[in-house]
Order: C-alpha cells, then structure tokens, then sequence
C-alpha cells in the first residue's frame, strides 16, 4: 500500500516557499485576528454570551439585519435573473454599458453609496420629496441599501452558467413540443438553479455584514433600524468588547454557516450534474 | 410520412449553406445526409425539424406545408449530437419530458406515461437506469436515453444529427447495427446525418451526397459507390485517383494518346477520368489501356499498394494489388480498369450536362 | 417568407424580450445609476469653484494622503500573497487545496465592521496585547498601522482571486517547458507564468487598490476618527456629511465614485481587449 501523500511530486520547484508563506500571511492577517474574536467572545462563557446575544436592543439589531438582508437578496435573485437574461441573451442599444454599470455596487465604495442614497430618499431628497412615505430613516432604507449592494452577485454569479447553457437543451425541449415557458420554466430555470442559489447567498452574506451604505440612510433607531455591525461600533466606542465580540461571534457563525452551504451546493450540482455550478 | 424538399434555400450572410435542394425522403427509409462539414447537412436537418428558417423553397411532411409550423408542431424526433440531456432530470423524467409538457387535452396520464418511458427503456434496452442522472451514465449509454425521449413523442420522422460522432469506434460499431435494428422495429421515416461514409454505407437504404450546399447525389449505397454522379462523389466516397484527360467525340486520351477506353457520354474537352486502386489490374504493355513504372510499393493490410506513373507528365495512378503480384520499383508495367468515369474538368459544364 | 411565423425556438417572443429588457434598464438605472448620478449632481450643487474649494480644506488634503500611503502599503502586501497562493494553488496538486482556497475566500464573507473589531480585540486598549503595547509606547488601533492592517483584511481575497482560475486553466506545461529548457524556478515564474497571467494580475490589482482607498466599515473601526491624523478619505466623507456639510461631502465622494468608474473602465477595456487572457469568468 502507498502512503497517501500531501502532495503530487512535480517539477516545479518553490511550493514549499510559496505555499509557507501564504499560510504565514493568512494566519497572521485573517485567521489569528478572527480566532481573537471568537477567543474573546467564548471566554465570556455561555451563560454571559446568551445573555448579550439575546439582550433585546442586540436581538433586534441581528433581526433587521438578518430580515432585510434576506427579503433584499430575494429582490435581487428575481431581478438579477431577469437582468443577467437580458444581458446574456439579447442584444440591445447600450448593453455593454448596462453591463458595466452592474459592477457599480463593487466599484463605488460604500460610504459614497450610503450618502448618495440618503440624498435621494432623504424626505427632502430627489425620490423622498416625491413619496408620500419615508424610505430613509427608516427599515426600507436599509432595504434600498442592501438591494444596491447585492445586486452585482446574483448577475455576475448568473452570466458564466447562462452564457455556457447549451443552446440544444433548449433545441431539444421544442422539439419534444415543450412551449417556450414550458421549455423556460422546466429546462432552463431548473439548470441555472445552483447558480441562483448561489448568487442569492452570497448577496445576503454581503448584505448582512454591510455597514458603509446603510447607516447614512437607516436612520440608526434602535429596535427599528439599527444593524447588529452598527450595534458592534457602539459597543466598541463605549468599550464593551464583551459585547461587541458576542454579536460579532454570531454574525460570524451565521456568514460560516452560509459559507459553508454555498459550498455543499455547488459540490453537490457537481457531482449530480455533472458540471460546476 | 413522406419528406418533400423542395429548392431549399438558406444563406448564412455570404456564403450559402443550401442551395436550392431538392430531395425525396420516402415514408420507413432510414437516409443519410453524407458530407463534410460544411456542406449543409446539418442546415437541412435542422431546417427540416424547425430549428433554422429557411430563406425560401418548401418543406412537406405529407402534403402540408411544414414550414407553416413551429417546432413544437412539428412533431418530430431530434437526436442532439452531443444528445442534450437535460442534466437535471433522472433518465425517467427526460424521457417522460415530452409527454408531460403536451397541453392537458394530449397529455397522457402518469400511469400511461409510466407505462410508455419504461417500455422505451426497454427497447433501448436502458431498464433499470430510469433513476440515474444523465452524468451518472456513459456516452453509449446517453445516446439511447437521447433516442428514447425523441421516440416518446411518437413523432412523425426522427432526425438524428451525427449520433455516433461523440463515441469511440467500438461503442459506435455497436450502436450502429442496433439504430438499424430499432429502425426496423418501429418503422419511423429516420434522417441522419454523418461524415462518416462508412456509417453511411452501412447502416442507410439511400444516402444523400452533399457538397457546398448542393446535393450532389441520392441513391443507394451501392448506387453512390459504384456509379458516383459527380467528381466530388467520386472523391469523397471511397478511394480514387484521376487523371487529365482530353475527351475528343467521346474518345478519352492522355497526352494526345488515346486510350483504349469505351466511348465516354462526355462534352468534348478537357476532362478528368476517376479510376478506384481496387478497379486497377496489371498486365502486359500490350494491349493495355495505359502503361507506366511502378514508383512506389508499399504493403496495406491484405493488400499492396502501388504507386504507377502514366503519361509524359508526372500523373500517378494508385492500385490495389493481391499481395503476391510480381512487381518491383522501376518495373514498367500495362494498365487495365475494370470500371472508371470520366467527369468535364469545368464543374459548370458538368452541372449543365447533369 | 413565413419568418415572422415562426419564432426563433430558442428565444422569447419578442413581447417578452422587450418587458425583460424594459425591467432589466428600469431597476439598473433606478438602483445603480441614479444614486452614481446623485453624487456628481450634488457635488457639483453650488458650481464647480464651491466644488474645488472642497479640496482646499487641509483635513481634507491629509486624508487624501493618509488613502494614498494605505493603498500603497496594502496593496503590495496583498499581491505578493496573491501571487504566492495562486503558485501553490493552481500549480500543485495538494491534498487540502479547497480548504485553502475556502479560507482564502473568508475576508469575503465577514462583515468590514467584524474585521476591523478583530484588530482591536488583539490589540486596542483593552485587547489582548493592548496593555503590553502601551507599556512600550506602540500604538497600532487609532494609528496608521491599524488602518493599514484593517485594509489588508479586507482587499485580501482580490489579486489571488483573480489569477488562481486562470493559472488554473494554463496548466503547467509552459513551466515544465521552460525548466527543460534549463530555466531556474525564479526565472521561469518572471519570463513565463507573470506574463501569462499580467491582464489578469493588473485587473487584480485595480480591484484591490478601489476597494482599498474606499473601504469604510473596517477603517471606521480602527481609525479613531482623529481628524487630519487618522481619517481616511471615505471616514473624511462621513465627517463632512455629517457636520452637514454636504457639497465638500459629494465632492470628496465624487473623487471615489471617479476612481471607482475608472477602474471600471478599465475593467472593461480590459476584458474587451484581452479576454482570452483572463479567465473564463471574464470572458463575454
């Protein structure tokens, strides 16, 4: 029996020295600082953890950053998918622009955002002096907001599988005699589903954590729209690391926890179907 | 059902994929489209099952006006060359897929498409894989679940599209002889195209030749083999080498010598004589049609190959010899054809003559 | 002829084509364009003399140059990681190689707020080296190397992103070329794997480098909002927003929105022109 081996032998030479300094530079910059965290928070003890985590103020923060972010990422699935069609598969005056505008959201940083937004939904701004309701300052702020910053992972998660979708799986369907919505709905939609479901996570993960848009526009009232990172930054600035590393924890295990399903999802499209993502 | 086409026309911006075809496809026959790639088979396929609009002539299932209808209309089978299984559907369901999608006055119930997709796994002789993925199964393997849900919507003709292309030789000798099997058995009119003239030859009652968006010929196997209608059938099909000829009153010469052929049905003028290796003998210089010096000799399979040199130009003619002639590199030698053809070396000419 | 009969079979009627388009332009100009729009409007609210006056205020000044040295500190940290994780990665074959490309991905999906915290519970006043740092007179929460560190964190992923798919899809057959030819393993990776990949690890670059002088939420974290010391441009934006000061707040944005669109652009340019040099992701 051969020993299995960490690694394949190859030729090439300098994995031992690029491969030690990554991990190096990882551990020293991503991972001892985030075990910090979780290190702070655990000494804390369960008892003391439970109490922060269910503390009501915190509780509702982690509620309307959760609920938000879900019903925000739910937007952007339905209307990433329609966007990420239009550009994949038709041809129209000022696609390649609309195309590059999808990146706005990673390319504008967040706190040009955020003021941006509250600009225009500000009761006095360009859209807010028009509605008869408040959006900034209020949770559907927050929702704006975190439907501003999701957008860009469902149509760029989307675009690559909808650009390699083999035209004959389509040709296929109407030959059987499916319609076109048959053919749309039972084919097409059930093959771009991991992708969808991928996009759809990775947009409530972003949104989750996301701060530099939101707090311009939130309005920041406790219980109602205050986000759990916010609530961190208080508890940082009245010193209460205690707390500020227990809401981090969770926010941290909930984003893993996604992570993580992510990964089982497109593990297992790719074993059943044959296919990455 | 039979197939009319009638002056098909398709342009793809410059060049022409079909060129005013016209072809008969008889109700039961199993035909190939035979050519390269290129030469418009798959545009005629595609254009038959509704997947390309043509840009003029007809299209008749029967006597009604195919291209009045959509593909769904159609009604017919289509067998993906890469089979287009839908990935995300156990065999079952890809089978059963065209069954369920039908409007709920057509739509078989559950039982009855039960009933019907395990049947089809059993003519396929799938059963017991309903419950696999498609990636779950091997190239073979797929290629019959591509054919069973083509056959499930009982369809009026069954066109397949290269269906042995993506499998190796052995796989795909096998899934020839039962494609003509479950042809027999169901009787459906089925097109296929191939570039493959082997494939062709043996599993199709009449192969159509296309070239360039011209069909150049449709007849049997036997028909394009050993009477080919045009030069280029008779360079694509099989082996043959020609020579330049000049066709004076029908009288065929090399060189301004005759040669003692029959009298060519030809326009006079220069022209090339197509002769197969296998149709070449050696005999004596006297009396033979050409003589030559052997140049190259070389051993293939049960054969040997000879390379002769006729003319006063530097002309070569291949010959399939037994293994036993008695020749040597530097020998002259006499020429004979059991069969040979002669085609106008102006392809306008021919297709005026034709 | 009968075209028009027929529809294309593998494409929407032309009724649905138009509401998807329609839709599609809608939300995109609604979500994305019109707040991009705003902030040039706004900025430019009170003419363009109000606009550059913006600029003169020194705090303003010592942000731009404190953005400036994070970014060339981060990003170079981040490019060599970069370069040697890829190597690793899409040149070997190690058992644990998902992992590896999982964690790298981490930064990703924590919070900029949580990232900036990790910092200060290892090292702000009452973290855990806070003590043993004020006992020699270091300070790293509230000082340039926090922010710094706070950066690197979350521009970490961006260049080993980028270049791990496509020197992936290059295989290592252009190496192993280059070693038979008698090259060293330094010379090989300069005159054969960096070429290869040079569009990509310049798109990388561009990314991490926005991001870098826009990140807010971890910055915040670890700056101390210490005006004309340790305030960063976009923490100078909240600042200005907040003092109700808003043209000099737009306009200190519009200097990000513009950096951000110029790297979009060249993103752009970038995957038009070369493409096929980068990895399939980025091929349209």
């Amino acid at each position: 029996m051969k020993r299995q081996q960490f690694r394949t032998p190859s030729a090439l030479p300098g994995f031992g020295m690029a491969y030690g300094f990554a991990w190096a530079y990882l551990g020293l910059v991503v991972l001892i600082p985030l075990a910090a965290v979780a290190l702070y928070a655990s000494s804390l003890g369960p008892a003391r953890f439970m109490q922060i985590a269910t503390e009501p103020r915190t509780f509702a923060a982690l509620k309307v950053s959760f609920g938000l972010s879900l019903l925000a990422a739910a937007l952007n699935a339905v209307f990433g998918l329609l966007i990420a069609w239009a550009l994949t598969r038709y041809r129209f005056p000022g696609r390649r622009l609309l195309d590059a505008a999808v990146d706005l959201p990673f390319a504008l940083p967040t706190a040009v955002a955020g003021i941006a937004l509250s600009a225009i939904y500000a009761p006095n701004g360009w859209i807010g002096a028009l509605l008869p309701f408040r959006v900034a300052f209020t949770p559907l702020g927050i929702f704006i907001a975190l439907v501003f910053i999701g957008l860009p992972f469902v149509v760029r998660t989307l675009q690559p599988v909808m650009a390699d979708l083999d035209r004959e799986l389509e040709e296929a369907s109407a030959t059987l005699g499916a319609t076109r919505a048959a053919t749309v709905f039972r084919v097409v939609l059930p093959t771009l589903l991991p992708a969808l479901l991928t996009g759809f996570a990775l947009a409530f993960a972003r949104a989750v954590g996301e701060y530099g848009s939101v707090i311009f526009i939130a309005g920041n009232i406790p219980y109602v729209s205050e986000i759990a990172p916010l609530l961190i930054i208080m508890r940082l600035e009245e010193f209460d690391y205690a707390g500020a590393t227990a809401i981090a924890t969770v926010m941290l295990a909930l984003s893993f926890a996604l992570l993580f399903a992510v990964n089982l999802l497109e593990s297992w499209s790719r074993r059943r179907l044959g296919h990455a993502r | 059902m039979d197939l009319k086409i009638r002056n098909l026309r398709k342009d793809y911006g410059r060049f022409p994929a079909l060129n005013g075809v016209n072809l008969d496809i008889r109700s039961g026959e199993l035909i190939a489209l035979l050519g390269p790639s290129g030469s418009g088979k798959t545009t005629l396929l595609r254009s038959i099952a509704g997947l390309e609009i043509p840009d003029g002539g007809q299209i008749l299932f029967g006597d009604e006006d195919a291209l009045q209808k959509s593909v769904q209309e159609r009604n017919v089978g289509f067998v993906f060359q890469s089979y287009a299984l839908f990935r995300h559907m156990k065999v079952f369901d890809n089978i059963a897929f065209g069954l369920r999608v039908r409007d709920r006055a057509r739509r078989p119930a559950e039982g009855e498409i039960r009933r019907k997709v395990l049947e089809l796994l059993d003519l396929v002789q799938l059963s017991g894989l309903e419950g696999r993925y498609p990636a779950q199964l091997s190239g073979g393997q797929r290629q019959r679940v591509a054919l069973a849900r083509a056959l499930a919507i009982e369809p009026q003709v069954l066109l397949l599209d290269e269906p042995f292309g993506a499998l190796d030789a052995q796989v795909r000798k096998e899934l020839r002889r039962w494609l003509r099997q479950i042809h027999d058995e169901t009787g459906h009119t089925t097109v296929f195209v191939t570039h493959d003239q082997e494939e062709a030859m043996e599993l199709a009652d009449r192969v159509a030749v296309l070239h360039k968006g011209d069909l150049q010929q449709v007849g049997t196997p036997d028909d394009v083999y050993d009477l080919p209608a045009t030069p280029f059938v008779y360079a694509f099909i099989g082996e043959s080498t020609s020579l330049p000829v000049t066709i004076s009153r029908g009288q065929a010469s090399l060189d301004g010598r005759p040669l003692a052929l029959d009298r060519f049905d030809a326009p006079d003028g220069p022209a090339r004589l197509h002769i197969r290796p296998q149709d070449v003998t050696i005999q004596s210089e006297d009396g033979a049609v050409l003589t030559g010096a052997v140049v190259g000799l070389r051993r293939s399979g049960p054969y040997r190959r000879a390379d002769i040199s006729v003319g006063a130009g530097h002309a070569r003619i291949e010959a399939l010899l037994p293994p036993d002639v008695e020749i040597a590199i530097g020998d002259r030698v006499g020429l004979a054809f059991s069969r040979s053809a002669v085609f106008p070396e102006d392809e306008k000419v021919l297709r005026k003559a034709a | 002829m009968r075209a028009e009969v027929i529809a294309d079979p593998t494409s929407e009627s032309r009724l649905a084509r138009f509401a998807i388009i329609l839709l599609s332009v809608a939300f995109l100009a609604f979500f994305l364009i019109l707040p991009l729009g705003a902030v040039f409007v706004e900025a430019l609210r009170k003419g363009l003399e109000t606009y550059f006056e913006s600029f003169s205020d020194p705090d303003t000044i010592s942000a731009i140059e404190l953005t400036v040295l994070v970014a060339a500190i981060a990003v170079p940290l981040n490019v060599v990681f970069g370069l040697a994780a890829s190597w690793a990665i899409a040149k070997f074959d190690f058992r644990g190689k998902s992992f590896f490309v999982t964690l790298i991905d981490l930064p990703f999906s924590v919070s900029p707020v949580v990232s900036g915290l990790c910092y200060v519970v290892l090292f702000g006043a009452q973290g855990y080296f806070g003590p043993w740092l004020a006992a020699h007179d270091l300070q790293i929460i509230f000082a340039l190397p926090g922010i710094v560190l706070a950066t690197v964190f979350v521009t970490f992923p961006f260049v080993a992103r980028e270049l791990i798919p496509l020197m992936q899809e290059q295989g290592t057959s252009e190496e192993e070329a280059a070693l038979s030819l008698g090259a060293g393993g330094f010379r090989t990776f300069w005159s054969v794997t960096l070429p290869n990949v040079r569009w990509a690890l310049l798109y990388g670059v561009l990314l991490c480098n926005a991001r870098a002088m826009g990140e807010f939420g971890a910055v915040s974290v670890v700056s101390g909002h210490l005006r004309g010391l340790t305030n960063t441009v976009p923490l100078q934006v909240e600042i200005l927003y907040n003092d109700y000061n808003f043209v000099a707040a737009f306009a200190v944005a519009s200097v990000l929105a513009g950096l951000g669109l110029v790297t979009l652009a060249i993103k752009s340019g970038l995957e038009w022109r070369y493409g096929d040099e980068m990895s399939s992701a980025h091929r349209r």
